[in-house]
């Protein structure tokens, strides 16, 4: 059996200043770590795998990325915690995807891995959040999808229970394999490598893909195979004026409490 | 060719774009005059640089995207209508409503509600939706929709939209909606913006433009979908109002079918319901605690000024991940959005993901040391000053009253 572990590499500070001369982003993190949702999604198809195999099952775990080539250290260390294998897809094409022609490169990474069991997901990214990917592999491979997953239950050779967030509490499913779970960040949390898998990740040889190893249409990746576009980004404006309450903290908590009387 | 385009004669290497790029993208080289910047393979075409550059050297050029889709084919405004439990559509469907009508007067279309409930379900639902802005709706009466089963209602969805052609299809973000909205694009293939806070219809090409917080903190982006139809786009619960439903508007109510062969495949095991607690999303008074409170050990001063404010405690995101307080409690566009009729700010800089969430509130009082604070661009009152004083000396007042 084989499970893929979608993961992401996000700036270490998602928080974006802007250059107030300039007006422009200043980041100053570069470091780039893994998505924290996407380490519990790793951590999730490791507990799947050691379940699976206490069973009797032969699994792997597959950590599957796209990004720049420097995302090949990541996948490395995802080997250290526990992963069988790294796979990165890394191409100037794949440049500028949006969630479309993202999702679009991975299904191609996971056709090359192979038949997949069960894939899965953090349930969103820290830096773009928008949670479309684990979804859009589910409707890619039209196989069922369990987003926002707080519990795994039970993980069988041909089935999954898991309990999810809906938007009245939470449903505990049962859903066959193969199938697509995206997972919150509490549900577990990434192991430390151990000096084992430090090791392993050492000899190990992080399969990197380019647009065409993958067989994928330029059409479809990247910025060419995005259907959205931004059009602009910007700071937002002050839409209403703000009155500054001033004096010393004594008037300004009372003309705080006097405000909230009035508005009483 | 697409890509990051470096007009070499403009750049004047200074290097801000190297500052900008968080992964490596772009390096600066040469002896001056000769310096200039270069792409590297690591480039994510994310557009930073190109915000960067003080001289406007940089640029993403794309090339105009080809499909074979006629857009002037595809007509009207879906709204995706989703029910609870009990077949009741949810506040956000109707306030979806709301904004689809503004936008289907600019581009003189109708507005089309997307209904699937259960088989002995009656017309409630449907003539709620009639009362709140729709001019039809395409109404799925079937047990394999009375769950909700992204599975199943992404099929039965995908079909209807090959069939009737729909130019915008637009869905709550909800736990359900977030679930259901990608399985639809990755099938139709067109694009899908997520969380969105403004929308609007470009006056010269008739594109909505879906405006959503970007990059995780202090920008907006808009963004467009030229050429893939439907355009599609999910709307946070709070972010647009609800218009007043009206008992005599008329609208057309029109059955469909689901394809016999959709199956679902996900077993509900077991319902756990939510608490009970009230959602802050419904608070009239909300007090909002961010990091400026400075330690755990201050909140029970926090829930002491709630208590005499007779407030709900909201607080940002960090506060979440640090563990102060639970989820349900965040305020933002990863959080809840609330529309209180008083917010009090405590200590909250006002990261846009979190300014986005509380935009609909009616009045914002806020409290922060730092003047500058973007929390203050949302605020009617401000106070600079540290908050855990001013909660105090404020306890104090309103004890004494």
């Amino acid at each position: 059996m084989r499970i893929i572990a979608c993961v992401k590499a996000v700036p270490s500070s998602t928080e974006v200043k802007m250059d107030p001369k300039t007006n422009t982003i200043v980041r100053d993190g570069k470091q780039a770590v893994i998505n924290p949702f996407d380490a519990t999604a790793l951590e999730c198809a490791l507990q799947a795998c050691e379940a699976l195999a206490n069973q009797g099952a032969d699994v792997t775990v597959t950590a599957l990325s796209m990004g720049i080539p420097a995302t090949a250290d990541l996948l490395r260390d995802c080997v250290a915690r526990g992963a069988d294998s790294g796979v990165l897809l890394s191409d100037r094409a794949f440049a500028g995807a949006d969630t479309l022609a993202t999702c679009y490169a991975l299904t191609l990474g996971i056709e090359h891995i192979g038949n997949p069991d069960l894939i899965v997901c953090g349930k969103m990214a820290v830096d773009g959040d928008t949670a479309q990917i684990g979804p859009e592999l589910a409707g890619a491979f039209n196989i069922p999808c369990v987003t926002d997953v707080s519990e795994i239950r039970e993980v069988a050779s041909d089935h999954i229970v898991v309990t999810h967030v809906t938007d009245e509490g939470h449903d505990v499913v049962e859903i066959p394999l193969p199938a697509v779970i995206t997972v919150g960040k509490d549900v577990a949390q990434l192991r430390m490598p151990s000096i084992a898998g430090v090791l392993a990740a050492e000899d190990a040889s992080i399969e990197v893909l380019t647009a065409a190893d993958a067989g994928a249409d330029p059409a479809r990746c990247g910025l060419a195979g995005s259907p959205t576009q931004v059009v602009r980004s910007f700071v937002p404006e002050r839409t209403h004026d703000c009155t500054y309450i001033g004096g010393d903290i004594d008037t300004q908590v009372h003309a705080l409490a006097n405000l909230l009387k009035e508005m009483n | 060719m697409s890509g990051l385009l470096i007009d070499a004669e403009a750049c004047v290497g200074c290097g801000r774009c190297v500052r900008a790029c968080a992964s490596g993208g772009i390096v600066v080289e040469g002896e001056r005059p000769n310096r200039c910047a270069h792409v590297t393979d690591s480039c994510i075409l994310c557009g930073s640089c190109v915000d960067a550059c003080p001289v406007g050297a940089l640029s993403i050029e794309r090339d105009e995207a080809r499909t074979d889709i006629d857009p002037s084919a595809y007509h009207d405004i879906w709204v995706f209508a989703q029910t609870d439990a009990a077949g009741a559509v949810l506040p956000v469907a109707f306030e979806l409503l709301g904004r689809a009508r503004e936008l289907a007067a600019q581009r003189e279309c109708r507005v089309i509600a997307v209904l699937g409930e259960a088989s002995n379900a009656d017309d409630a639902a449907a003539n709620a939706l009639v009362a709140h802005g729709a001019d039809e709706v395409l109404r799925c009466q079937d047990d394999r929709l009375a769950t909700n089963d992204s599975g199943v209602f992404a099929h039965w969805i995908c079909a209807l939209a090959r069939e009737y052609r729909p130019e915008v299809i637009l869905y709550g973000a909800t736990d359900f909606g977030r679930e259901l909205a990608p399985g639809i694009a990755v099938r139709l293939q067109t694009g899908l913006t997520a969380d969105c806070t403004v929308l609007e219809i470009d006056e010269k090409t008739g594109l909505l433009h879906q405006t959503r917080p970007a990059f995780g903190g202090n920008l907006m982006a808009t963004i467009m979908c030229p050429a893939h139809r439907p355009q599609m786009a999910t709307v946070r619960p709070g972010i647009f109002c609800a218009p007043e439903a009206d008992a005599n508007r008329t609208g057309k109510v029109t059955d469909v079918e689901l394809d016999a062969a959709v199956a679902s495949r996900v077993r509900v095991v077991e319902h756990i319901p939510a608490d009970s607690q009230a959602s802050i999303a419904e608070a009239k008074r909300l007090l909002v605690l961010g990091r400026g409170i400075g330690s755990k050990k201050n909140l029970p001063v926090m829930r002491r000024l709630a208590e005499l404010l007779g407030a709900e405690i909201g607080c940002t995101r960090p506060l979440v991940e640090a563990g102060w307080l639970e989820y349900r409690h965040q305020v933002g566009q990863t959080g809840v959005s609330v529309a209180p009729e008083l917010l009090i700010s405590l200590g909250v800089s006002g990261a846009i993901q979190h300014l986005a969430g509380i935009s609909g509130a009616q009045t914002v009082v806020a409290v922060n040391e730092d003047a500058d604070a973007p929390i203050f661009n949302a605020a009617q009152y401000a106070v600079v000053g540290d908050c855990v004083e001013v909660a105090q000396r404020l306890i104090a007042q309103l004890e004494a009253r």
